[in-house]
């Protein structure tokens, strides 16, 4: 990399003043160039095509900061998977520059980047194909409309018919195929990131998106750890470690079930729905809340996990995995079950690639993303000491439904093996102590700071990004979900499916509203 | 005993629809794994709705309120020309094939009627869906009732069960396939897996339960309750076909009721052990039904032509 750009490791932090200012055009250049181009399916030429897909970087972060006089400065992180670090740039924009050339138009990945970034500053990509709200969703949002004697159009919610969230989704179908869905959103954004600002806590933190309470409050706890200085002791590091593959294991189980559900399949419903309550039920044992609520702080984790409780726990992980391994094998020898899972719902690793799909659902379409291994904490470490010895999942990335639900399987089972090593370790560091004590909290920060951290929750890489200023207060918080990008994969998921099959679609992925509202 | 006769077809209809469904959602809760409603919780819930106060759409017609009272008083009225339990109809006519055809098809067309008049895209969506499933199984039906009639001497449905006595092997024949297309229609029109899902919460894949998303109170309890009882009529043809003639009127009704409480534990369990059709695939499935109901027709054009 050149001078343009500074690097930055997971998890840690640097110093405000030494990230590049360049000119917007040039961030703009070097930025796509770092990113590819992109084929047809945005508008873009053929012959941007820069890199092969897979040597490209990924755009993780593109956002604006205040920069006092009616400035705004606009910041771009970008990941490298390969190496496993960060790259971040920034461009100014002075109070009267209130456009510029799209990202977009060259690399589709920045889509919903280049919409909140104008949401939030009023500076106007030039040549951006879709720019509509994000979060203020107004009353006179234009839809896309499709004309036709046939065309007849579908609008599901805000309201839905299960106990869910709020969002819009249109269809424009033919008969009974879809066409295009197009989803709207915002109905919960409730300022998150501002209130991070004014009040940040791990309270907080762990409120922002209810079904990933652990790697929420993981990724501010290690932003903060960064931010502050702080150290966690090892086991404080392998409890955290437990309770993040423990919520993954947890939804994940619950997903399938909901699959299962969705294709009124019963039997997967039930045994699922019943597997996945002995999970979190062992959460409420380790952290007094079954979605481990309260369980990590700055500095380490607020409870211990006894020896009978290890026990309790391994006895029932063991039961868990049996039967889900048991039900799983059934389902897919049930015809009927397979019929409706492959081939539904197809996002294919080109267009997942473009659009900067990640997590669970990247995965899925063939890109083997994971934070966990590219951008590895001291125990998800390929080789060393501290190495849990854990090995990456290289899934088959047919980006149907089929693919996202034995991914699941898989990471369920990896998941297990995770925690039955985890266990095992724990013994090793029986007196070390789990926090470092309440004074953390109230610790400095670093002052001028740009600090980041990628949690692989069980949705995908979580991105909290934090700025502090001259007095070490925090200025700007970040938050990016895997749902914020991964909302249009679902989209594209459903074109030429039947109108019947989007909630199978849906479940499939499974994306957060409030995680992407925010 | 005409007498008789009458009060149990009557306690036979009002009862027996929510006790097919209760003791369906029983055999589901077993393979689930749970204990489950009691099997009369179907008639608790119809009392419940009953109940109710109404909550109709500002732009809806009379049309809406109205299908619900022509959509009961048509499957009662068809539920008059099927032999219930006590083995013989209350009208026994020649020809009651076509008035209780196209009397179903009335209820259904008010169904669909009823649907698009809350102008939902749902309900238009729903009524589209068994719009197209009916067309196709409709003429399946003809053909299946009117073949099996035609060997058994005697246009009414009371002689359905002389075809295994006057057909021979042939009738055996006939039988069985009847059984497997009425019950493969039981699943279509009743609205089940894998056809259907009744107890989804997805409006985008329903078929029957989109088109009575705007329904409460008794019009509801009454869809319902027809949607049921239509499925006890269904079930009531198979026992019919089934039960031999030389049987006496008790035996009769302790067949009758083991074939119906049989169909519901069969169709529970294959609602616990199947995944729902997609969509597109529901059609091979309905022509399932059509092809056994060939396979009727031309078995009964080989008996009666063939020798």
């Amino acid at each position: 990399m050149n001078l343009n750009w500074i690097k930055i490791n997971n998890n840690s932090k640097i110093s405000l003043l030494d990230i590049p200012v360049l000119d917007i055009s040039d961030l703009r250049i070097e930025t796509i160039s770092l990113c590819g181009g992109c084929s047809d399916a945005f508008g873009g030429s053929k012959e941007t095509f820069s890199k092969p897909f897979l040597h490209r970087l990924r755009p993780v972060g593109f956002f604006g900061k205040d920069w006092g006089r009616g400035d705004a400065r606009l910041f771009v992180v970008l990941a490298d998977d390969s190496k496993g670090v960060f790259y971040v740039s920034s461009a100014l924009f002075k109070a009267g520059i209130r456009e510029y050339d799209s990202f977009t138009s060259e690399v589709p990945a920045f889509h919903m980047f280049e919409r909140e970034f104008f949401e939030e500053f009023n500076i106007k990509p030039v040549g951006h194909p879709w720019l509509k709200p994000v979060r203020k969703n107004t009353d006179n949002y234009q839809f896309f409309e499709m004309d036709g004697e046939e065309v007849h159009r579908v609008a599901v919610g805000p309201i839905h018919a299960g106990v869910i969230e709020p969002g819009h989704f249109r269809f424009m179908c033919n008969g009974e195929t879809v066409y295009h869905l197009e989803i709207a959103l915002g109905y919960q954004h409730r300022g998150v990131e501002d209130m991070m600002v004014r009040m940040p806590s791990n309270r907080l933190a762990e409120s922002v998106c209810g079904d990933s309470v652990i790697a929420y409050n993981l990724a501010y706890s290690k932003l903060m750890e960064s931010v502050k200085g702080v150290s966690v002791s090892s086991k404080a590091q392998l409890i955290r470690l437990l309770a993040l593959e423990m919520e993954r294991a947890a939804i994940h189980i619950g997903d399938l079930g909901a699959i299962a559900g969705d294709i009124a399949y019963l039997m997967g419903a039930s045994v699922f729905g019943a597997t996945r309550t002995l999970v979190i039920n062992t959460m409420l044992e380790f952290s007094g809340s079954r979605f481990g609520r309260g369980l990590i702080t700055i500095g380490g984790v607020n409870f211990d996990i006894e020896k009978e409780k290890v026990e309790r726990a391994k006895k029932t992980f063991d039961k868990v995995e049996r039967d889900v391994k048991r039900m799983v094998k059934t389902m897919l020898k049930n015809s009927s079950v397979v019929s409706r899972l492959e081939k539904t719902g197809t996002v294919n690793m080109e267009r997942a690639l473009e659009i900067g799909m990640s997590g669970l659902a990247a995965r899925a379409s063939g890109i083997n993303i994971d934070s966990r291994f590219d951008f590895p904490d001291k125990w998800y470490a390929a080789s060393g000491a501290d190495s849990l010895g854990i090995q990456r999942i290289h899934p088959k990335g047919t980006g149907d439904v089929n693919a996202r639900f034995k991914i699941r399987y898989k990471e369920i089972l990896q998941s297990f093996s995770i925690i039955r090593k985890a266990f095992e370790k724990l013994e090793d560091f029986a007196h070390e102590p789990v926090n470092s004590g309440y004074e953390v909290l109230n610790k400095e920060n670093a002052k001028d700071v740009f600090a980041i951290s990628a949690i692989e929750g069980w949705r995908g890489e979580i991105i909290h990004i934090a700025m502090t200023d001259g007095a070490g207060r925090l200025s700007r918080y970040k938050i990016k979900d895997p749902s914020f990008n991964n909302w249009y994969g679902l989209a594209l998921a459903v074109r030429n499916n039947g109108v019947s099959d989007f909630p199978l679609c849906n479940k499939s992925f499974n994306l957060s509203y409030c995680g992407c509202d925010l | 005993m005409e007498m008789l006769t009458k009060i149990l077809n009557l306690i036979i209809v009002l009862i027996l629809p929510f006790l097919m469904i209760g003791v369906i959602k029983k055999t589901k809760a077993f393979w689930g794994g749970r204990k489950g409603a009691p099997v009369f919780q179907p008639l608790f819930d119809f009392i419940k709705l009953i109940k109710k106060d109404f909550v109709i759409s500002k732009t809806v017609s009379f049309v809406f309120s109205l299908a619900p009272l022509v959509i009961l008083a048509c499957t009662l009225f068809a539920a008059l020309f099927i032999p219930l339990g006590t083995g013989s109809a209350v009208i026994n006519i020649e020809a009651g094939l076509i008035i209780f055809a196209y009397i179903l098809g009335l209820s259904k067309f008010f169904t669909l009627i009823g649907a698009m008049d809350t102008g939902s895209s749902f309900e238009g969506m729903g009524a589209s869906r068994e719009a197209c499933f009916t067309s196709i199984v409709e003429p399946a039906f003809f053909m299946i009732i009117a073949s099996a009639m035609a060997l058994s001497g005697n246009l009414t449905f009371d002689s359905l069960s002389k075809i295994l006595v006057n057909a021979g092997g042939y009738g055996v024949l006939i039988v069985i396939f009847a059984v497997l297309a009425l019950f493969l229609m039981l699943l279509i029109e009743g609205c089940r897996v894998p056809v259907d899902d009744p107890a989804t919460h997805l409006e985008l894949t329903m078929i029957h339960e989109v088109m009575i998303l705007d329904n409460s109170a008794f019009d509801l309890a009454v869809i319902s309750y027809s949607a049921s009882l239509k499925m006890l009529l269904i079930s009531s043809l198979i026992a019919k076909l089934i039960i031999p003639e030389t049987v006496s009127a008790v035996e009769y009704l302790g067949f009758y009721l083991l074939v119906v409480f049989a169909i519901s534990v069969i169709t529970g369990t294959i609602e616990s052990s199947t995944a729902r059709l997609r969509m597109t695939h529901i059609f091979e499935f309905i022509f399932v039904m059509s092809s056994f109901a060939l396979i009727i027709l031309s078995l009964t054009v080989a008996r009666m032509f063939g020798g």
